[in-house]
């Protein structure tokens, strides 16, 4: 049934008319406008429409809006701008971590993920954090220095 | 001599212009897929004009504003279209500066260009292409007389130019697949199984309920789409069709499909090439029979297309590897002229060959044509991409060899049975479902010499000075549609040859790097292979079987392309990990370090990925591998160090970088592993079942 749903969405509350059952996918692509959230699988398998879901990184492809009302998400568009980009922006861009892109805003999600709950992550742990994103390019050994290297840049910000 | 897609688009002004004061007008065209080829090419143009990189306008290809430049396919953008724009930018920039002496009344080889403003002796003229710009008719051919700049003035081709496609892919919309257009509908098109499958029955009301909102139904022979604002609508109507259809004809597949030995059994027509068989003699002789099977391109982005007709006109937009091959295939189609028709590159996720991005734009087309005024969005679902994208092909590759009384290689023969690499261009599952009139098979081009092009046959023969040498395709009639995937036949045919090669070494009773040596004259290859040997610590090697393995290859990329050396390290106990994998290429004139760098760091990664992990699973109705489930990749918590290493050859032409190091890195992987086991493994991927049948052998 149709209803008004309200999410909290990088921090504002935002409207729109949907059946519970949607999923925050389509929700976020097709009712806010926020296509930083990528279709890959609609299975939770590949990360491409991950967000983050009060700390957690998680698919948005299967998750229905009507269970997370009240909860905090953020997309890769809450995490920073190109004139004020996240850490984690500006280190895959120093680093080059990338090839087609496509992957990206849900690794970058993952990767903040991780990032706020351990901010001193080893590689290997990096590694385990992004293992259910896939990356067909592989970029993977530029994305996993360039989370680092945002990790050390936050922690240097921080004791600054 | 004139570079053939400038010769092909001979307008400079197509290529080049100074439409607005302070900036530069670039067209080329290649499509961008994350190769970071947009990139490399505005160096070439920068570097040869003499402005800031920052002033280039890259035009986003589209028919009429770009040039034709065919494929972005084979590794053949910077070789291809740099000399273009490199030529087309050296003749623009010389006419210019003729202009510029015209006005100061000086010789234009006094004058010098300091970001776009001509100076003379180091002084300033008040001069730049803008206040020229009014002068200087740039709709006219290339003279041929200018030369380009030397590779010793260069400063910004050579060096690590940041991507200027990557920004905005980190923040939000980037790709065609986030497009919105006003009005437009969501479309999914239920697919043949088969291209024989004729639809029998669909409850098309049944379809409505279960879509939920208003759906529009367009059917035409077996094409089938539905259509909704709502895009859940359109992929529950879609889901419902897919259990409702009734098909009669629908394609049956043995599972047994999937293996390699299978397409010996297949149709096939043989192409013989190279020197006569061998005499019978008592040389050493040893023959080993490699493969790999079918292959998905795996694109993370499920293809997309966006089509409206609108006026007579049919716009259509696209992530596939071309808009003027696409637009004459959509012409044939839809049955228009292709002057009623204008195709717009937008990007999608990397493909690495033919995907389904073709066929999504058509899938558009189609539903536009038979719905005028509104935009059609067809976006694939996972499970399309997967079981209706052409697959890169599986090929058998018998090999065998013969050594000399000395232990040297003297004759080597190759056969390979190979379905098509590149026969899928051109042919769209639309027009299959429409039951339109094929189009007339597509005759396999001819290279240099008036030799028969095929994929299937590229890198036949190891890249060492062989005395005798033939090879055989085996043109597989394969039982489902196969096409270019990155390297087409290159990767596989190394990856067996350079294998091979380490088991002739064995015979030779000599190490495998000192055997190949021995085997080149070219000293660029030499020195690749020795570079590589330091890295990857060649002279520490263990001993075989102790469950730890190196291996290495070389190749040069085509015969003619980029020298590659690659070296492998693995543990194998049931699984194989990965330690580390290691390149050295030299691809000449290199434009942009880093990029070419993470090509090659690519291109190891997934060939890594085929090594281990992939295999599409033929059975039933068509491929059954539809999922990431049912087809793992290689993860990051499996991705080991990969170190890259260029030999900068700054005067020599530049070659592709983008499908060179697989063949090298599978071979190199394949060569680690059969050094930790002591024992072989010849057939990809490399199991678990496998590993412990070489094991048990």
């Amino acid at each position: 049934m149709l209803r008004e749903i309200t999410l909290t969405v990088n921090g504002r509350p935002r409207s729109f008319t949907a059946d519970d059952a949607t999923t925050l996918l389509d929700a976020l692509r097709n009712h806010l406008d926020l296509k930083g959230a990528r279709y890959g699988c609609g299975a939770e398998q590949c990360g491409a429409c991950s967000v983050i879901i009060d700390g957690d990184d998680k698919p948005s492809c299967a998750v229905e809006v009507g269970t997370l009302e009240g909860r905090a998400i953020t997309t890769v568009e809450g995490m920073g701008t190109p004139e004020n980009p996240h850490p984690l922006q500006q280190a895959f861009l120093d680093k080059q971590a990338g090839q087609c892109g496509y992957c990206l805003s849900g690794i970058l999600v993952g990767a903040k993920a991780l990032l706020d709950a351990n901010p001193s992550p080893t590689r290997a742990e990096v590694a385990a954090a992004l293992s259910w994103h896939l990356c067909r390019c592989g970029a993977h050994n530029r994305i996993m220095d360039a989370v680092l290297l945002a990790a050390e840049r936050i922690r240097e910000g921080v004791a600054a | 001599m004139i570079p053939q897609t400038l010769q092909n688009n001979p307008s400079l002004d197509r290529w080049v212009s100074f439409p607005t004061a302070g900036r530069v007008r670039i067209a080329v065209g290649k499509t961008e897929y994350g190769q970071g080829m947009l990139t490399g090419l505005a160096q070439i143009a920068a570097e040869e004009l003499d402005v800031a990189f920052e002033r280039l306008d890259v035009v986003n290809l589209e028919t009429g504003a770009s040039p034709d430049e065919g494929l972005t396919v084979g590794s053949m953008s910077t070789e291809m279209s740099g000399a273009s724009i490199r030529a087309a930018c050296a003749e623009a920039r010389a006419l210019f500066a003729q202009a510029a002496a015209k006005r100061l009344g000086c010789e234009a080889d006094e004058l010098d260009i300091d970001d776009g403003a001509f100076t003379r002796a180091g002084a300033r003229t008040g001069l730049d292409y803008w206040a020229l710009a009014g002068e200087v008719d740039l709709d006219r051919a290339p003279s041929e007389e200018v030369k380009a700049k030397s590779p010793d003035r260069h400063k910004l081709v050579g060096t690590s130019e940041p991507r200027i496609d990557l920004p905005p892919k980190l923040f939000g919309a980037a790709f065609l697949q986030d497009l919105v257009l006003p009005g437009m509908l969501h479309a999914r098109v239920l697919r043949q199984p088969g291209p024989a499958a004729k639809l029998t029955g669909l409850d098309e009301a049944a379809v409505r309920r279960a879509a939920g909102s208003e759906i529009d139904i367009v059917r035409d022979g077996q094409f089938v789409a539905f259509m909704s604002q709502s895009e859940p609508a359109a992929v529950a109507a879609i889901a419902s069709a897919e259990g409702l259809a009734q098909w009669e004809g629908a394609r049956e597949l043995s599972p047994a499909l999937s293996e390699t030995e299978s397409l010996k059994t297949l149709p096939s027509e043989a192409y013989p090439s190279g020197a006569p068989a061998p005499a019978d003699s008592n040389r050493r002789r040893l023959s080993a029979s490699y493969g790999r099977p079918y292959i998905a391109h795996g694109s993370m982005g499920p293809s997309c297309g966006v089509a409206e007709m609108k006026d007579g006109k049919l716009t259509v937009w696209t992530h596939a590897q071309g808009v003027y091959p696409l637009r004459m295939m959509l012409a044939r189609v839809c049955k228009l002229s292709p002057d009623a028709i204008h195709v717009l590159h937008r990007q999608g996720a990397g493909t690495y060959g033919h995907n389904g991005s073709d066929d999504a734009a058509i899938d558009a087309a189609v539903i536009a044509v038979r719905r005028p005024g509104k935009p059609i969005r067809v976006q694939w679902r996972r499970e399309d991409e997967f079981g209706h994208e052409p697959l890169g092909t599986a090929m058998r590759i018998d090999l065998a060899a013969e050594l000399d009384a000395s232990g040297r290689l003297v004759d080597y023969t190759a056969e390979i049975w190979s379905g098509s690499h590149t026969g899928g261009r051109g042919r769209c599952l639309a027009e299959v479902a429409l039951g339109l009139e094929a189009p007339p098979p597509m005759t396999p081009p001819t290279g240099p010499g008036g030799m028969r092009f095929s994929g299937g046959v590229l890198n036949a023969i190891p890249s060492y000075d062989i005395q005798d040498r033939r090879f055989t395709e085996h043109a597989v009639s394969a039982p489902v549609r196969t096409s270019s995937l990155r390297g087409l036949g290159g990767p596989v045919n190394t990856y067996a040859g350079e294998c091979f090669i380490d088991e002739l070494a064995e015979l030779a009773g000599q190490d495998p790097l000192a055997f190949r040596l021995g085997m080149i004259s070219d000293p660029r290859a030499v020195a690749v292979l020795t570079r590589l040997a330091d890295m990857a610590g060649w002279d520490r090697r263990g001993p075989a079987g102790s469950g730890k393995g190196l291996g290495l290859s070389y190749c040069r990329y085509r015969g003619r392309g980029a020298y590659v050396a690659a070296a492998a390290a693995v543990s194998v106990e049931t699984e194989v990990k990965l330690d580390h994998l290691w390149c050295v290429t030299d691809c000449g004139q290199v434009i942009n370090p880093d990029g070419a760098t993470n090509q090659l760091e690519g291109g190891m990664i997934m060939a890594a990925s085929w090594a281990l992990k992939e295999q599409a699973r033929l059975d039933g109705r068509g491929v059954v591998t539809t999922s990431w489930a049912d087809y793992p990749i290689l993860r990051f918590d499996e991705i080991p160090p990969v170190e890259v290493e260029l030999i900068m050859q700054q005067h020599e032409p530049s070659a592709g970088t983008g499908e060179v190091s697989g063949g090298p890195a599978l071979a190199a992987i394949g060569n680690a592993v059969a050094h930790a086991l002591g024992a072989r493994i010849r057939e990809l991927p490399y199991t678990r079942e496998r590993i412990a049948h070489a094991l048990l052998a």
